[in-house]
């Protein structure tokens, strides 16, 4: 277990690293911050100083060396903006980002498996054709359509829920019904294939000719077999949920990471910028080392033999197996 | 089919020999893109109680079919299209689905030939075997566990107490069929299927389990349905035998007086492939061709392209079961010209 967690840190050290000297390459891309922060009048002078002022005068380089020798002293540098550690910016707004993507997935694993369980039941059949017509439209339908049409529909023509913002139950509605419809799309189709590959496993035979009712051959027998695939490609949707929160959290003004990513592009922030991009690149390490963690709970084949069961095999081959007593 | 009707089904249940299972006119067709197929055709067979029923054939002849058709485990392409399958003198085929949910496992158990594949990958031994007296007896999950330790020590595991909670994965072939094995005779069932039973085995491990298939037979009175095609398994095993044919049944009766005067030119031909006391360097005798596909069944006698005695009158007429010799049945125009000594060959010159 410890090895393994050390191993996967060490191999994702690296990629951490690209991404960060990516973004701060493309972020600096995008133009030069004076001229967003400085009257349009500045003088060249002024432009120096801010220049000066923000460690934007020195070589690209010298800017990352920089940056990477705070970040090992876990300093990810201060807000043009507002002059905030970006660190403490990001770590605020992220809560807000992993509540939505949360119950996001939740809600989106669990329709998957009723509605792909449902479907698998019978191969063709009217549910399994019913079911690919909407997941096949929930996972294609882009996500700022939905959100735009969403609000038109239910804030503004219907009143149903506000627009935007954080405020109540009923704020939660439109942004995780966006959210929701690609991971669910997509998950149908994983959950419904893994189910009818299980449902024609020969365990599932040897269930029912225990007299095991349906439902307990598709619960306990087939499901649990089915998860293990399901799971892998739910982590990958979790990670595309960071792309499609940075639309969402935009359009509804949903205080979270995405918004804060997209507004410090917007105003050139780069510290805050960065340090948004590793808060999210962290986060995706971690679920990666979860979801392993998950697989091996979900299949005893991968699991690594505890040293109990290693040392119960020890034993069985010392003892000489016996046939039956006659 | 010429089975004849006797009253053994309504004698005391316990006391040997009373009939378990009676299967009459039993035909299984499978749906294909080109239609249905009849993949079993008019079988029938009877099981007793204390006694072991051999189903031997080749390979695809229905033996495996018909078993599953007993068991209600038939893929959803195939299904049951006549005859009766009577477990105690009660018709499976009429049953609802939840009342054969009442019997499977209960009172039927079956045996399934590749106990890798076949016990589920991420299940504990343990909980696979307690799932019956969870399912019939309601038990607590630490009550099944009990039944599941004491189910191990029955089949000859070693130390059940700390294996139960161990995967398939970590058991060998042969432990995983003797957890097979316990899991089909978990709730004491009348009649136990066994599906190729040792074919994925070493040979050592093979006697090993046919011994203790014959043990529990004989503890709990079961009636035993073995699906084989190893004529030594039969000549060893089994009581009575049923050789299956393309589907149908070619000859059956009890296994010494079938395997000494075969009446079927199939079975005979069977038993003459066997090289016994063959003289090193001599031909070793065969039969030729191969089963027909189900799909292009002759008219006539299913076996009439291989059979070396095949005239007219087979291309014409299919034969049925008939009482050849007492207890013996077979499915041949010309069964009386096998009632000698001589092979095929010298038959047929």
């Amino acid at each position: 277990m410890l090895t393994y967690l050390r191993k996967r840190i060490v191999s994702s050290a690296l990629p951490l690293v690209v991404v960060i000297v990516g973004v701060f390459a493309l972020a600096r891309l995008t133009g030069n911050p004076a001229s967003l922060y400085l009257p349009l009048n500045a003088t060249d002078q002024m432009r120096a100083d801010f220049a000066a002022r923000n460690g934007l005068d020195q070589p690209l380089l010298a800017q990352m060396a920089d940056y990477f020798g705070g970040v090992l002293q876990l300093d990810f540098g201060t807000s043009l903006r507002t002059g905030e550690s970006a660190a403490a910016m990001a770590l605020r707004a992220f809560p807000a980002t992993l509540q939505l993507a949360a119950t996001t997935m939740v809600l989106a694993i669990v329709l998957a498996v009723i509605v792909g369980s449902w479907a698998a039941l019978k191969p063709n059949g009217v549910a399994d054709r019913i079911s690919s017509f909407i997941s096949m439209a929930a996972a294609s339908i882009p996500d700022f359509w939905l959100a735009i049409v969403g609000i038109w529909v239910f804030a503004i023509t219907l009143g149903w829920v506000p627009t935007s913002g954080v405020a109540g139950a009923a704020a939660w509605v439109l942004p995780i019904g966006t959210l929701v419809m690609r991971p669910f799309g997509a998950l149908v189709q994983v959950v419904r294939g893994a189910m009818v590959s299980a449902l024609a496993e020969p365990y599932i035979k040897l269930a029912r000719s225990k007299g095991a009712s349906q439902s307990r051959v598709v619960t306990r027998h087939a499901l649990r077999n089915a998860a293990a695939p399901a799971l892998t490609v739910a982590g990958d949707l979790t990670v595309g949920l960071v792309n499609g929160a940075v639309v969402v959290e935009t359009i509804f003004g949903w205080p979270g990471i995405g918004k804060l990513m997209i507004d410090s592009i917007l105003q050139r922030d780069f510290a805050v910028l960065q340090a948004c991009v590793l808060l999210t690149a962290l986060a995706i390490f971690v679920l990666n080392i979860v979801i392993d963690l998950l697989y091996a709970l979900l299949d005893p084949r991968v699991r690594p033999a505890s040293a109990a069961s290693r040392r119960a095999k020890a034993r069985q081959a010392a003892v000489p197996v016996q046939s039956a007593p006659a | 089919m010429t089975m004849t009707a006797t009253n053994e089904g309504t004698r005391r249940p316990g006391e040997p020999n009373r009939v378990v299972l009676r299967v009459a006119g039993l035909d299984v067709d499978i749906r294909t893109p080109s239609g249905e197929i009849r993949a079993v055709s008019g079988t029938g067979f009877v099981a007793r109680a204390g006694q072991t029923l051999a189903l031997l054939g080749e390979s695809g002849c229905g033996k495996s079919m018909t078993a599953k058709a007993i068991a209600g485990l038939l893929d959803p392409v195939a299904h049951v299209s006549g005859g009766t399958v009577e477990l105690d003198g009660k018709d499976l085929n009429r049953m609802s689905a939840k009342e054969r949910r009442k019997v499977a496992g209960a009172e039927l158990g079956i045996v399934f030939q590749d106990a890798l594949t076949v016990l589920n990958p991420v299940y504990p031994v343990g909980v696979q075997l307690g799932e019956a007296f969870r399912i019939h007896r309601g038990l607590s999950a630490k009550a099944a566990r009990k039944e599941a330790i004491a189910l191990m020590k029955r089949v000859g595991i070693p130390e059940p107490e700390s294996r139960v909670d161990a995967f398939p994965h970590q058991f060998s072939g042969g432990m995983r069929q003797r957890i097979l094995i316990a899991m089909a005779v978990a709730l004491s069932p009348k009649l136990l299927i066994a599906d190729e039973p040792t074919t994925a085995l070493d040979v050592t491990v093979q006697a090993q389990i046919m011994d203790l298939l014959r043990r529990l037979r004989q503890e709990e009175n079961m009636a035993v349905v073995l699906i084989t095609h190893d004529l030594a398994v039969v000549a060893e095993e089994a009581d009575d035998v049923s050789v299956m044919y393309a589907g149908t049944v070619a000859e059956q009766g009890p296994v010494e007086q079938v395997f000494a005067t075969p009446r079927h030119p199939y079975t005979k031909g069977l038993l003459e492939s066997v090289p016994v006391d063959a003289e090193r360097g001599s031909n070793l005798s065969s039969i030729p061709g191969s089963p027909p596909e189900l799909k292009n069944i002759p008219a006539g006698c299913v076996y009439q392209d291989r059979c070396p005695l095949a005239r007219e009158l087979c291309r014409q007429e299919r034969p049925v079961l008939r009482e050849v010799a007492p207890g013996q049945q077979a499915a041949c125009h010309f069964s009386e010209l096998l009632a000698t000594d001589e092979t095929l060959e010298e038959i047929k010159s």
